[in-house]
C-alpha cells in the first residue's frame, strides 16, 4: 500500500493534494449552478479570459494568480453589465469578451522573446507548481466562495428556479447574477495551478452532471458533486504522479469516467435502466 | 364593500411601444376577475406592471387605497407551464417553501408556522401526497397545482394567474375552479388572464377585456357587448344570425372566420354570446 501514501511525504505532493481537493470541492459545488443554470459555456470563457491577466502579471513579475483574479473580476463584471440591458444577449457578450481578452492574452504572450514555461502551466495545470503563496490564495478564495455560497443559498435557488418569483419577492437578480458571476472567476482562478484553464470547464459541469443523474434534491446534487470532484482531483493527481502526465487532464478524464458510470448505470435515469424497464407512456 | 386593488391611469412602454395606455380598475376586495383579449393586447404586460416586473410609464397601483409597494408581498403570481424549467431537482415541498422566502428572510431557517402554511397549501390543492416527489415526475395538472399552492403559501393580496386553463386537463381546470371558489372565502382577490372568454362570462364576477387600453371592465353581461367584442377582436369576430361569434386567434396565423374550421387549438374558443341584439 506504499504506492497510496509514497507521492505525499514530499512537501510540493502535500501542498499539491489540498490545493488538488479544494479546486475538487469549489468546482464542484458552484458547478451545480453553472449546470441547472446552463451556463457552461460562461465557465469555459471566463477560464480562457483570464489569459492576460496572467500575461500581464508574468510580464510584471507578479504573482499568477493575483493578476488571473483581477482579470476574472473585470471580465465577469463586464459580461454581466453589458448583457443586463437586454440589448445583447448574455451568450454573445460572452462571445465578444472572452474572444477580446484572449486575443490579448495571446498579443501579450507573443511579446515574450523566452518560451514561458509557467504559462503552459496555466493552460494545462501543473501541481507540482504550487506554492505555499498560490496555496493561501487557493485557500482563500474557496473558503470565500463557499461561505457566500452557503449564505445566498435560497437566495441563488429561487433565481435560478424562478427568476419571477425572486423579482417579486425583492430579490436583486441582476446582482446576484454578477455576484455568481464573481464567484465563478473566483473559483476558476482557484483552479488554475492543479486544472488549467484549458480544462476547468470540465471540472465545473462533469461533477454536477454525474451528481444530477443520481440525485432528485439540489442539497444532495451539491453534496455528491463535491465527492466526485474530490474523488476525481485525488485519482487524477495519483494518475498524473505516476504517469508523469498533466494532472488537470488526468483529473478530467477521472471525472469524465465517473459520469460515464453515472451515465449508464445510474437508478431511473441512466441508460441501462432505462432499457430494462420500458419506458412508461407519457401521461399527457 | 373596498376597493382592494386600484389602478390609476397604468401605462407601460415597451422600447417605445405602447403596451398599455392609461388602464384604470377598480377591483373590488375579494373579487374574481377574468381579463381576456386577444393576443399582444397587453394581458401579461398589466400583470407584470401589476407585479412591479415592467415600471409604470404613468399612473399607479393602489391596494387598500395604499401604494401596492408599501406592502410586503402584495402580488403572487402563478406562471405558465412552459416557462417553469421543470428538471430542476427540488421537490413538491421544496417548490412550495419558496412562497414563504421572502425580504429580510433569506437567512433563516422555515419556521413551524411557514411549514404549516406549506402543509396547509398542499392539503388545499390536493397534493399533500405528492409532497416529497421531484416536480418532474408529476403530470401536468399536479405541476400547475403546485404553482397554486406556492402562490397561496405567499398569503397574497392579490393572486395572479396567467393561462392556468390553457393545456391542462379536466381535472386541474376544475380544480382551479374549485380553489377560486374557495378563495372567495379567504377574500384573495384574483386576476385570471384566459382566453376561454365562455368561462369568463360564466365563472367571473368582473371581466376585464383589453386591447392594448381597456375596452371595457364590468359584469360580463355588460362587458361582452357586440361593440366592445368588435372593437377588442375586430375581423376575429363574426355576427351569425344576430348572434356574435369570437374567434381568438390564439394559434396564430388562422385566418379568421377559417379557424372556425381548421383551428385545433384546445385554447381556441369559439364563443357564442347569447343575444347582442337591442
Amino acid at each position: 500500500m506504499s504506492w497510496l501514501t509514497e507521492p505525499f511525504t514530499m512537501g510540493f505532493m502535500q501542498r499539491a493534494l489540498v490545493a488538488s481537493i479544494i479546486v475538487g470541492v469549489v468546482c464542484a459545488i458552484i458547478g451545480c449552478y453553472i449546470v441547472l443554470r446552463s451556463m457552461a459555456f460562461l465557465g469555459d470563457a471566463l477560464a480562457h479570459a483570464i489569459l492576460p491577466g496572467v500575461a500581464v502579471a508574468y510580464l510584471a513579475g507578479a504573482n499568477l494568480l493575483a493578476g488571473a483574479l483581477i482579470a476574472g473580476v473585470i471580465v465577469a463584471v463586464g459580461i454581466s453589465y453589458v448583457s443586463r440591458a437586454g440589448t445583447i444577449k448574455e451568450d454573445t457578450a460572452i462571445g465578444i469578451f472572452f474572444a477580446a481578452a484572449l486575443a490579448l492574452g495571446v498579443v501579450l504572450i507573443s511579446t515574450m522573446d523566452t518560451y514561458a514555461v509557467d504559462l503552459t502551466h496555466v493552460l494545462f495545470g501543473n501541481v507540482l507548481g504550487v506554492s505555499a503563496v498560490d496555496l493561501w490564495i487557493t485557500a482563500g478564495l474557496a473558503v470565500a466562495v463557499l461561505v457566500a455560497i452557503a449564505l445566498l443559498y435560497k437566495r441563488l435557488l429561487v433565481v435560478s428556479f424562478d427568476p419571477i418569483l425572486g423579482q417579486t419577492l425583492g430579490l436583486r437578480t441582476n446582482l446576484l447574477r454578477t455576484g455568481l458571476f464573481l464567484m465563478l472567476a473566483a473559483t476558476i482562478v482557484v483552479s488554475l495551478r492543479t486544472v488549467g484553464v484549458a480544462l476547468v470547464a470540465a471540472m465545473l459541469v462533469t461533477p454536477p452532471a454525474a451528481a444530477y443523474l443520481l440525485t432528485r434534491r439540489l442539497p444532495a446534487m451539491m453534496a455528491v458533486s463535491a465527492l466526485i470532484g474530490i474523488v476525481s482531483a485525488i485519482g487524477g493527481l495519483y494518475v498524473s504522479y505516476y504517469l508523469n502526465v498533466a494532472s488537470g487532464g488526468a483529473m478530467v478524464l477521472v471525472a469524465t469516467g465517473i459520469f460515464l458510470v453515472a451515465f449508464l448505470f445510474a437508478p431511473a435515469r441512466g441508460v441501462l435502466w432505462r432499457l430494462r424497464r420500458p419506458r412508461r407512456a407519457k401521461a399527457s | 364593500m373596498s376597493d382592494l386593488l386600484e389602478l390609476r391611469g397604468v401605462s407601460v412602454c415597451y422600447g417605445g411601444r405602447t403596451a398599455l395606455d392609461s388602464v384604470s380598475l377598480f377591483v373590488p376586495h375579494g373579487g374574481q376577475v377574468a381579463v381576456v383579449g386577444p393576443n399582444g393586447a397587453g394581458k401579461s404586460t398589466l400583470f407584470k406592471a401589476m407585479m412591479g416586473l415592467v415600471p409604470l410609464s404613468s399612473g399607479e397601483m393602489l391596494i387598500h387605497g395604499r401604494p401596492a409597494s408599501e406592502y410586503r408581498d402584495p402580488v403572487a403570481y402563478v406562471p405558465q407551464r412552459e416557462e417553469v424549467d421543470w428538471r430542476f431537482p427540488v421537490t413538491v415541498f421544496d417548490v412550495v417553501a419558496m412562497g414563504r422566502y421572502g425580504r429580510g428572510r433569506w437567512l433563516k431557517r422555515l419556521t413551524e408556522g411557514d411549514r404549516e402554511v406549506v402543509r396547509r397549501s398542499l392539503e388545499r390543492l390536493a397534493i399533500s401526497g405528492l409532497a416529497q416527489r421531484p416536480i418532474g415526475e408529476l403530470s401536468g395538472g399536479q405541476q400547475q397545482r403546485v404553482f397554486l399552492a406556492r402562490a397561496l403559501a405567499q398569503e397574497p393580496h392579490v393572486l395572479l394567474l396567467d393561462e392556468p386553463f390553457t393545456g391542462v386537463d379536466i381535472g386541474t381546470r376544475e380544480a382551479t375552479l374549485e380553489l377560486l371558489q374557495n378563495l372567495r372565502a379567504s377574500s384573495v382577490t384574483v386576476l385570471v388572464s384566459t382566453h376561454d372568454l365562455d368561462l369568463a362570462a360564466g365563472r367571473f364576477d368582473q371581466v376585464v377585456l383589453l386591447n392594448g387600453r381597456l375596452i371595457s371592465a364590468g359584469v360580463p353581461k355588460e362587458v361582452f357587448t357586440e361593440e366592445h367584442l368588435h372593437e377588442a377582436f375586430g375581423g376575429q369576430m363574426v355576427v351569425v344570425d344576430g348572434k356574435v361569434i369570437v374567434v381568438d386567434q390564439c394559434c396564430g396565423g388562422h385566418g379568421p372566420v377559417g379557424g372556425i374550421d381548421t383551428c385545433e387549438c384546445d385554447t381556441c374558443k369559439v364563443t357564442d354570446t347569447g343575444s347582442s341584439g337591442p
